[in-house]
């Protein structure tokens, strides 16, 4: 799995770091998303999943593939 | 109920994608359609009135999802033929074309539309903002120039204002508060957001409501306050707040009031769901019916029913969270920013317009909010308002919660 995350679009409402927060955090001057992991573990996909489809922005994108 | 074979959603917008979504990321893998009544495909509602309004972003960036991720959720998409009725006993669905569509669990996520002023219908340099069509107009009609104003200084009202105001356009603000999002944000932090508008060159012609328009050649010529005043106007924005849509569900047995009422499991009737702005369910932590409209309920609503349709039986009880982005504020809200509230700003400066507050009531915290802040909001939600007892008991009422709509 590998995640890339569009920073334009991030409202930086935090909902990826609530549900992933080994993999998402924010930066302290304006909340946009980090990346803290961009291929994370196989233990970590689901949460992944999930932060990326609770994003309220469409802000993070996955490619299962690779 | 056992795990249905298959599952319709009707409504193709945030709610409804993120139904199918959740579905699939539960392991449902049975059929699932989407049946929209607009051409495209799921696009988002947020930008519309910030960076496609404004045209930082072209219409197509405002689309919920690629192409290859729709391919990949594996869904049926019937766009552009609006549901007409609901049978919830064979749980089909009758559409505009005559189309008959049937599934084991059918889902409502058929959102809310703009209210209107009495004389608006039919009248140009009037708009509302919902749709990617909306939004197309109303810009082609800022592009033109000349006198703005928007009616109503709720979140919807406000935003628009300010992203008028960015293009440099004469824009008024017009509507019954004392300052814009009053209800929302308190009277602390709605007179900040106040002042940014009036330093920003917004007219703000607060604390009357408007009583209707005035229109010359069937064009739209002002808006006519309460007190007899008319503003002029060559183009104005209605932003009075949203009704839900579910006229196409009277008769069908299903109780209607101010949305599709639900069970704390977002259930309306025997596998028939309601998810999003149409939703009024029971919040067990409130003990009362709410109805939300914001863009995280629109997923989180749409990740508990898809729970609950693959055998999950959890009751949704959120957290509520909105956003909202005027000029160069970010506001994050968490909770309810209830009125009267003990307000404490914990971190920064409100005379720097950075910073984060709490809200308490009978000394608990009810909400929390950050100004240009979020990351801090974020931790001080999680620090504060982790229990969703917060929301419980006398601190507030589904009314105050539902005060923070679009
Ligand atoms: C301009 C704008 C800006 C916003 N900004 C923010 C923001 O900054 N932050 C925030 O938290 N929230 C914001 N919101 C609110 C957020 O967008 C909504 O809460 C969210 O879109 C709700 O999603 P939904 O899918 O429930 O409803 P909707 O988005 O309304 O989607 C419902 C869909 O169902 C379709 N439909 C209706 N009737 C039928 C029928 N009979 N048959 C088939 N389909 C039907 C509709 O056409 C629509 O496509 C904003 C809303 C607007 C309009
Ligand atoms: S959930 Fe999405 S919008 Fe929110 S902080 Fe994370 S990436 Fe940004």
């Amino acid at each position: 799995m590998k995640i890339t995350v569009d920073e334009d679009r991030c409202c930086a409402g935090g909902s990826c770091v609530l549900t992933a927060p080994d993999v998402f955090d924010q930066r302290d001057e304006d909340g946009v998303v980090l990346l803290l992991d961009p291929e994370p573990a196989g233990h970590l996909h689901d949460a992944v999943r999930e932060a990326a489809e609770v994003c309220p922005s469409a802000a993070i994108t996955l490619s299962e593939a690779g | 109920m056992s795990t249905p074979s298959d599952v319709l959603v009707v409504g193709a917008s945030a709610a409804g994608l993120s139904t199918a979504e959740a579905l699939r990321r539960k392991g449902f893998s049975g059929g699932i359609t989407l049946l929209g009544d607009e051409p495209h495909l799921p696009y988002d509602r947020p930008p519309l009135s910030k960076q496609v309004l404004s045209g930082a972003w072209e219409p197509d960036r405002a689309r919920l999802r690629t192409p290859e991720a729709l391919d990949a959720l594996d869904v049926r998409f019937v766009l552009g033929d609006p549901a007409s009725s609901l049978d919830p006993a064979t749980r089909s669905v009758g559409t505009a074309s005559g189309a008959v569509l049937r599934a084991d669990a059918v889902v409502l996520a058929t959102g809310a539309r703009p209210r209107t002023v009495a004389g608006q219908a039919g009248l140009g340099g009037v708009h509302v903002l919902r749709t990617l069509g909306d939004a197309s107009a109303l810009r082609a009609d800022l592009l033109g120039g000349g006198r703005v104003v928007v009616v109503g200084d709720g979140v919807l009202g406000a935003e628009v204002a300010a992203t008028a105001r960015g293009a440099e356009l004469d824009v008024t603000l017009a509507g019954p508060q004392r300052a814009p999002l009053a209800a929302q944000l308190g009277p602390l932090v709605s007179g900040v957001l106040g002042e940014l508008h009036a330093q920003r060159g917004v007219n703000l012609r607060l604390g009357t409501a408007v009583r209707g328009l005035t229109a010359r050649d069937g064009r739209v010529s002002g808006v006519r306050l309460d007190s007899g005043e008319v503003l002029p106007a060559d183009v104005v924005v209605v932003a009075l707040g949203a009704i839900p849509n579910t006229d196409w569900l009277i008769g069908s047995g299903l109780r209607l009031d101010d949305g599709v009422v639900c069970d704390a499991r977002c259930r309306a009737a025997d596998g028939i769901y309601a998810v999003g702005d149409v939703a009024r369910w029971y919040h067990e932590g409130l003990g009362a019916l709410v109805r939300l409209e914001n863009r995280t309920n629109a997923t989180e609503q749409a990740a508990a029913v898809a729970g609950d349709v693959v055998g999950g039986e959890r009751s949704y009880v959120p957290v509520p969270y909105f956003w909202t982005d005027q000029f160069d504020a970010k506001l994050q809200v968490h909770g309810v920013l209830a009125p009267g509230a003990e307000v404490s700003v914990v971190e920064g400066d409100v005379a720097a317009r950075r910073f984060a507050a709490l809200y308490e009531r009978d000394g608990e915290v009810v909400g929390v909010l950050g100004w240009n802040m979020p990351k801090q909001a974020r931790q001080l939600r999680q620090k504060h308002l982790v229990e969703l007892r917060d929301l419980t008991g006398s601190h507030v009422t589904a009314t105050e919660v539902e005060k923070a709509d679009f």
